[in-house]
């Protein structure tokens, strides 16, 4: 896939900081952020930073790859359910496929998605893993 | 006589997989003894997903979240790293995008082999005490390459570090001094269209590392008159595990003092981030009042030596963000085999 | 307004056919449509998803019109990705309600094996949303796979119950000329398949391959003139569209769009669910048929798997589903899908499908997707 600088840095700020939009008039968030609310079509929206942690609503384990990500077979795709609610497909990384379920807790991480060759612009964005770590108090 | 200056918090990252030294002794026909030798058991490298920005990410997120402030105080961003994903186009710009940093800050990829972040969090230390900016953020990331079959690939690992800098009066340490100390020493370098390092061998360690981390340890003790027992612990460079102590015994500092901050031994040299995550290691179990050196070096050649003191602020922050134990245990080994795919080592033609 | 009546329809054998280009196979698919009809189309539009990214061919509605010898009419392409077929039927449909065109050929066309798979996979995808789908790598098959595992959890619904579905496709197909696959399988061969996107294995899928198939539709101004009159009328044509990205969907388990689009072209039908003989859906996985028929009204919500784990929907019951073996054995090109339905369920209401008949089939119904239940196309065909 070819990366185009000009797409890359319209996408940034929703792909890096997972922001989505939130409607004022109905009051539902949706990501990717749109013009009209998805739900409602109202065009009354705000730009939220949503919740970097979920629960995963639904995953694959994806063998047969498209081309530039053989490197990740297999790739785990999920849906996953921020804690606001809000919907996000995203990829499961740091994760071995025979231990990802559903309901499984999972935190953003910016991570590295597409090369554009050896010589082309790299693609970051959001994808979610397991919450490993514990964050203990002291 | 400390500075208005100092270390508000800290975050560190490890990615989650471990390559096997002796996976290294099988693949390449080592002699099995050098793993031991170098006090090297195994290394973490990176995911496929991964390299020094997106775990430069990490690491300076870790350290905002326990510094709790408002990412657009940030004033400067400086990147020190030698695995750049992009030769010419900054690092230091995606991250604090990233962070939402953006963008009225500096915002810099620094190169001094594995010093530049130190560079960074001097001159960081710098621009707040100078009351330029406000906080600073310095981040040391480094997915370290090493030529394949080479000694290097020991240590050679991925990890980083992330501090905020600012005024002393919200620091969880406080800087005493700092003094550096550089020579044109070429022990360790990499020309522009070289994929991996080369380097001087035995070389690498009397006139290069020892002699620099030396003169800035002897130097920042002389300006501050300080002995090796009015510190509490002693933080190194870590090319590999056994230099660090080699150095702390030369300098006059026990092992005690220095295995809270070595963690090579455990995740090998992450380069930029070396030093600097064995500093982070130890804020996460000094007391208030104790002083931390921090000695990190860098090729070509440099080391900085840092004085801090640790003030009670410290107790607050250390829950507040994963831990670099955190990390350092969270551990999944691959192959060789698995670990060249993940770094791309396989030559792969498109369909 | 007039009503609209199918008076030819052309089918090629769905399969790799090396041996021929866009052209080749619109134009097979395309004669036999105009001959049977025997009228000349006034106009041309062309169902098709790919020929950009895969043929870097754009255009296709003159480049066809011109190279089948319909120099000069209007022409024009319909895309809406798998649905692109049934969405090309629904425009030349609403281009004779209009009254301002009476003969109308469409053709779906789908060229997809001149590439290797991974290539024809990333095109597929971009049925998907390519900013925050397809660029994290988010195949089509995973999207749906996303869908296939949370109906089965949500509904309890087991590997083997979804397993039905594709047993029956593929022994539908053996009798039909036009079919990719015509071979039987079992429930044992669709489990022990290979994985694809998990839960979606290698016999819940579609296959690639290349195909056409056209519908000539007229106006009743052009029946009147006809010696011997069409005997089927598209009673009810309609579409409805939902996300294309599948997080801001309601829900995974649904396809809101193809039960709007179905009561429309029931209303203008004046037909129910139970009126109907025969069926032909869109099944590129087994996840879209199972929810199809739940959303067309043939089985309540989270019913579907286990009624055709009982024995519903095969010949013989009302509705048959999928005589022609569907996309799972038919095959899948997929802009020309939409339009190998329809002509599919023109030929069993006509008594001359060459497979497996409904008998006496008086009303029939397609349904074509595109993307994961983007875009939903719903006809209703009767025999008059």
């Amino acid at each position: 896939m070819r990366l185009s600088p000009a797409q890359i840095w319209r996408t940034r700020i929703p792909r890096y900081r997972l922001i989505g939009k939130e409607c004022k008039k109905c009051g539902r968030r949706h990501y990717p952020p749109r013009p009209a609310c998805p739900y409602c079509g109202s065009r009354e929206l705000i730009e939220v930073e949503l919740p970097r942690t979920g629960v995963i609503e639904s995953f694959t384990v994806i063998y047969t790859v498209m081309e530039g990500f053989k490197d990740r077979a297999p790739l785990i795709i999920a849906t996953v359910k921020l804690d606001d609610g809000t919907r996000v497909v995203a990829p499961i990384t740091d994760a071995e496929p025979e231990d990802v379920r559903t309901g499984m807790r999972v935190e953003a991480v910016l991570r590295r998605i597409r090369d554009d060759g050896s010589y082309g612009l790299i693609g970051y964005g959001t994808v979610f893993r397991p919450t490993i770590l514990v964050h203990k108090t002291s | 006589m400390a500075r208005d200056s100092g270390i508000v918090s800290w975050g560190a990252y490890v990615p989650r997989y471990r390559l096997k030294a002796e996976e290294i002794v099988n693949l390449w026909g080592w002699d099995s003894n050098i793993p031991k030798n170098l006090n090297v058991a195994e290394k973490a490298v990176e995911n496929v997903d991964e390299d020094s920005i997106t775990m430069g990410f990490e690491a300076a997120y870790n350290a905002i979240l326990r510094a709790n402030i408002n990412p657009k105080r940030i004033g400067a961003v400086f990147f020190g790293t030698e695995s750049k994903p992009y030769a010419v186009k900054p690092s230091a710009t995606v991250i604090a995008e990233a962070l939402g940093v953006t963008p009225a800050t500096m915002a810099s990829d620094l190169e001094f082999a594995c010093r530049a972040a130190s560079e960074g969090l001097r001159s960081a230390l710098a621009l707040v005490e100078s009351k330029y900016i406000e906080y600073g953020l310095v981040i040391g990331s480094d997915t370290a390459q090493a030529n394949p079959g080479d000694v290097l690939e020991y240590t050679a690992s991925s990890g980083a570090v992330a501090f905020i800098v600012g005024p002393s009066k919200e620091a969880a340490a406080i800087l005493e001094g700092v003094y550096t100390y550089v020579t044109d020493t070429p022990d360790f370098w990499r020309r522009g269209l070289s994929p991996y390092p080369k380097h001087g061998e035995a070389f690498t360690g009397e006139p290069a590392y020892f002699s620099h981390i030396e003169g800035a340890v002897r130097g920042l003790m002389e300006s501050l008159g300080l002995k090796p027992d009015d510190f509490d612990y002693a933080v190194f460079h870590q090319p590999n595990g056994t230099f660090p102590l080699r150095v702390g015994r030369r300098l006059g500092f026990p092992k005690e003092k220095i295995l809270p901050g070595l963690v090579t031994p455990l995740i090998g040299n992450t380069y930029n981030a070396s030093a600097l995550i064995g500093f982070a290691r130890v804020l996460e179990q000094a007391r208030p009042g104790q002083r931390i050196l921090v000695a990190p070096f860098g090729s070509g050649a440099g080391s900085d030596a840092y004085s801090f003191v640790v003030t009670d602020r410290v107790n607050g922050l250390r829950g507040k963000a994963p831990r670099v134990d955190d990390y350092i245990n969270a551990k999944k080994y691959v192959s060789y085999a698995v670990h060249a795919k993940m770094r791309g080592l396989y030559r792969r033609i498109a369909n | 307004m007039t009503r609209v009546y199918v008076s030819g329809v052309g089918l090629t054998k769905v399969g790799r056919h090396f041996d021929k280009g866009l052209i080749d196979l619109a134009a097979e698919a395309a004669f036999k449509a105009i001959d049977e009809a025997g009228v000349e189309p006034e106009a041309l539009v062309v169902g098709n998803m790919m020929s950009s990214s895969l043929q870097h061919q754009d255009n296709l509605g003159a480049y066809i019109a011109n190279s089948i010898g319909l120099r000069g009419i209007p022409a024009f392409k319909v895309e809406a990705a798998c649905g692109s077929g049934g969405a090309a039927v629904h425009a030349a449909f609403n281009m004779i309600k209009s009254g301002v065109y009476n003969a109308v050929l469409v053709v779906g066309v789908e060229k997809m094996t001149d590439h290797p798979t991974a290539v024809v996979t990333e095109a597929l995808a971009q049925a998907a949303d390519a900013e925050y789908e397809l660029f994290y790598g988010a195949s089509f098959t995973g999207l749906n796979a996303l869908m296939m595992r949370y109906y089965m959890e949500k509904y309890q619904v087991s590997r083997r119950e979804m397993s039905y579905w594709p047993v029956m496709m593929h022994k539908n197909a053996v009798a039909n000329p036009y079919a990719q696959i015509r071979r039987e399988i079992k429930l044992e061969d669709v489990e022990k398949s290979q994985v694809v996107a998990d839960p979606i294995r290698l016999l819940d899928s579609s296959p690639i391959g290349d195909g056409a198939a056209a519908v000539l539709l007229v106006s009743e101004n052009i029946v009147s003139k006809l010696a011997e009159k069409p005997i089927v009328e598209v009673a009810g044509s309609a579409m409805a569209t939902d996300t294309v990205e599948l997080s801001n969907r309601e829900s995974l388990d649904a396809m809101p769009a193809a039960a709007q689009a179905a009561k429309k072209a029931y209303k203008m039908a004046g037909v129910e669910p139970r009126d109907i003989d025969v069926i032909e859906i869109h099944d590129a996985f087994t996840i879209n048929a199972i929810v199809l028929l739940e959303e067309l009204g043939f089985a309540p919500r989270g019913q579907a798997a286990k009624q055709l784990a009982e024995g519903r929907f095969a010949p013989g019951d009302k509705p048959t589903a999928n005589p022609s073996g569907g996309l799972k054995a038919r095959g899948h090109p997929v802009g020309a899908t939409g339009v190998y339905q329809v002509a599919e369920v023109v030929m069993q209401l006509r008594g001359d499908f060459p497979g497996v008949k409904v008998d006496k089939a008086e009303i029939g119904l397609t349904s074509n997707i595109g993307g994961d239940g983007s875009s939903l196309i719903v006809h209703v065909l009767k025999r008059v």
